[in-house]
């Protein structure tokens, strides 16, 4: 009966994704076993930053920038209906500090800085680089995966941070030079309602997850990558897919957390 | 033959999920000497390649390098090991975020504390040994298959193993760099008082640097010896897999059904 | 890539990223203007906040002098006690009125400062006496259907 079967189909992926989440939670682990290395020789870490951090900086700044001016131009309709177009400046702000910032940079993250990283080492692991590695006696976790961990998860919150401020320069410069929403209540009502350690740690600290999570995601998939063509391709899309819907996941848990009863 | 051996290989099995790979092997590797182990596709042979290399364990027996089994060997004790130990890559397998130079230094600059001036110089003089000193700022992407193939080998014997695996080295490879290769192979050897084991099935090459050949096939030695012995063989494999010839123990047609029948002929 | 351009690119970026932190945490946040520190403590009773919260401003001539800290329901006087930090700076009489005020007609609820004439300044920890409680829509409505019952007799 196809029914049956469909639902033996749909319990079977079910105990794969399960068994494979913790196959992931191991590797997590055994990163930060053997990250002793990064730490000694830093330039290993300080080579990966540069991959990950400084070669996404274009698309988060741009980004940033053009999702500020849309919450701008969105935030004045609705705000003027109110007759509190002069609140536009806490809008953009909270919107962005405590969501769109990390959210989105993560998600950014994860489509240029995280794929590449799976095909990296994916293509590594099928040229039999990291068999030569290994023979050689170096372990490649410590000396080929630690380094990329850790690099995305310092870039993470900085990008983050980045494509806040972008976006809160862009929300200014459609608010208060285009539209011409006030600018002293545009910056005092923004610096009124946004909390250091109620809004800004906060998506510091959603944006620190993400990044461990993204980065963790993109390192297995490469990691455990078929050694073929296909094999590689297929991995980074699961590596964009699966960051993506973690991503999501974890902001729904950690706004909870974060922003209930406030 | 009056030399040591380095490598014994007792009764070793080796079984993937329920397939019985490898059955009941039977090696030795004396020092010094270049041993081949020949065999058509699919018989096992890198599969052995990956027991030596300590990569895997076997389901049975035991492997054992220079008095020390293999597969007891803790992690640390398994990279002390490898560290005595060098292995080409089919193609190489050269690092390609750095150029030929740091490839060639990198086990030097991971293992050792030497300085750079003294690891340019040890670095200089393997890629002298394999002719290809001037390529030493290039990236591994600018190689042909055959220089970097020379350039994994300086790499390979950077640190003066004692044990040198070469998985198909001579692959897909053109007549000089054939020979240029197998030359390598036996003068590295010999300079270096190593012992060499390369896994092939490019019987010409082999048979001119080799001192000992193993052959494999189905899981099982079925035949060894040196040079002279196997190309006088008259074993039915051996003399199917040394002159070439398309059909005999190993058939040409693949199991199938009866061609008439494939066919749809009434017969 | 050399790898003193590649270094330098790295510190640039985490310079940078830094920057962006301190930036939202003074210029977008409340950090650099709010300092504990650098102001004083007082408290009211009201007996109805309506919707005013912790964090809700307080100004005075619609300038921002402080910052709601904390809202409480008092179980001795069953009254809603308010507790509010104010800006060093700005001194006011003890015959400040406090009332809770609306921005715009549906906007978030602030408290307003009007001072009063008094010598003597608040200080830390004391109480303002003089307070008008927010202003609850029911209320006025019923205000003005009752109004209207009397209009129309």
């Amino acid at each position: 009966m196809p029914l049956v079967r469909n639902v033996r189909n749909l319990g079977h992926h079910l105990i794969e994704a399960v068994w494979r989440l913790g196959y992931a939670t191991r590797f997590f682990v055994l990163i930060l076993m053997n990250s002793g290395l990064s730490f000694r020789r830093f330039h290993l870490i300080v080579r990966e930053l540069f991959f990950s951090g400084v070669m996404s900086l274009v698309i988060i700044l741009v980004a940033g920038l053009f999702v500020g001016v849309v919450l701008g131009l969105q935030g004045y309709e609705t705000l003027k209906s109110y007759g509190s177009e002069s609140s536009l400046g806490q809008l953009v702000a909270l919107s962005l500090v405590r969501e769109l910032g990390p959210v989105l940079a993560a998600l950014l993250f994860a489509s240029r800085a995280g794929s590449a990283m799976t095909a990296e080492i994916g293509l590594m692991k099928a040229t039999e680089q990291i068999a030569a590695m290994e023979m050689m006696a170096v372990n490649p976790i410590a000396r080929v995966v630690a380094p990329r961990f850790w690099a995305g998860v310092i870039s993470m919150p900085l990008l983050a941070a980045m494509f806040s401020v972008m976006g809160v320069f862009g929300g200014y410069l459609v608010g208060v030079v285009f539209i011409g929403v006030d600018e002293g209540s545009f910056w005092s009502q923004m610096q009124f309602s946004v909390d250091f350690q109620h809004d800004i740690l906060n998506g510091v600290l959603k944006s620190f997850v993400f990044g461990v999570a993204v980065t963790v995601i993109a390192l297995f998939e490469g990691y455990d990558a078929p050694a073929t063509a296909e094999g590689v391709s297929g991995a980074t899309t699961r590596t964009v897919v699966q960051s993506s819907v973690v991503i999501l996941l974890l902001d729904v848990i950690l706004t909870a957390i974060m922003f209930r009863g406030i | 033959m009056p030399s040591q051996p380095l490598v014994e290989i007792r009764d070793v099995n080796f079984t993937y999920d329920t397939r019985a790979v490898l059955k009941g092997i039977n090696m030795t590797f004396h020092k010094g000497k270049v041993i081949a182990i020949m065999g058509g596709s699919g018989c096992g042979k890198t599969t052995l390649f990956r027991l030596i290399g300590g990569a895997l364990k076997p389901t049975k027996g035991e492997v054992k390098i220079d008095g020390q089994v293999m597969h007891e060997l803790d992690q640390k004790g398994l990279y002390a090991m490898r560290r005595k130990m060098g292995v080409l890559f089919q193609f190489g397998a050269l690092f390609t975020d750095m150029s030929v130079y740091d490839n060639v230094a990198f086990q030097m600059r991971e293992h050792t504390d030497l300085p750079e001036e003294m690891i340019h110089d040890l670095v200089m003089m393997k890629l002298h040994a394999v002719g290809l000193r001037g390529t030493h700022a290039l990236m591994p992407a600018e190689l042909s298959g055959g220089m970097a193939r020379r350039v994994a080998l300086a790499r390979t014997v950077a640190l003066d193993p004692m044990l040198i695996l070469y998985d198909e080295p001579f692959a897909g490879l053109d007549p000089i760099s054939l020979t240029a290769i197998g030359n390598s192979i036996r003068r590295l050897n010999n300079a270096l008082g190593a012992t060499s084991v390369v896994v092939t099935h490019d019987v010409q090459e082999s048979l001119k640097i080799v001192d000992y050949i193993y052959f494999i096939a189905d899981g099982v030695i079925v035949a060894e010896g040196t040079p002279d012995e196997i190309l006088a063989s008259d074993k039915p494999f051996v003399h199917q897999f040394v002159h070439g010839e398309m059909d005999g123990p190993v058939p040409f047609q693949y199991p199938s059904e009866d061609y008439k029948l494939d066919l749809g002929v009434n017969s | 890539m050399e790898r003193s351009t590649l270094d330098l690119w790295v510190g640039v970026f985490v310079v940078a990223g830094i920057a962006a932190i301190a930036i939202l945490a003074f210029k977008v946040g409340n950090l650099g203007t709010y300092n504990v520190s650098e102001s004083y403590q007082v408290k009211a009773y009201f007996t109805n906040v309506g919707g005013l919260r912790a964090t809700a401003s307080v100004k005075s001539s619609g300038v921002l002098v402080g910052r709601v800290t904390e809202v409480k329901l008092n179980s001795e006087r069953y009254e809603a006690e308010v507790t509010m930090s104010i800006d060093k700076r700005y001194q006011f009489p003890k015959d400040t009125l406090v009332s809770i005020l609306t921005s715009g007609l549906l906007g978030d609820q602030y408290i307003g400062l009007k001072p009063g004439m008094d010598d003597g300044m608040l200080k830390n920890g004391d109480v303002i006496h003089m307070t008008r409680s927010a202003v609850v829509l029911e209320d006025i409505i019923g205000q003005i259907v009752a109004s209207k019952a009397e209009n129309a007799k």
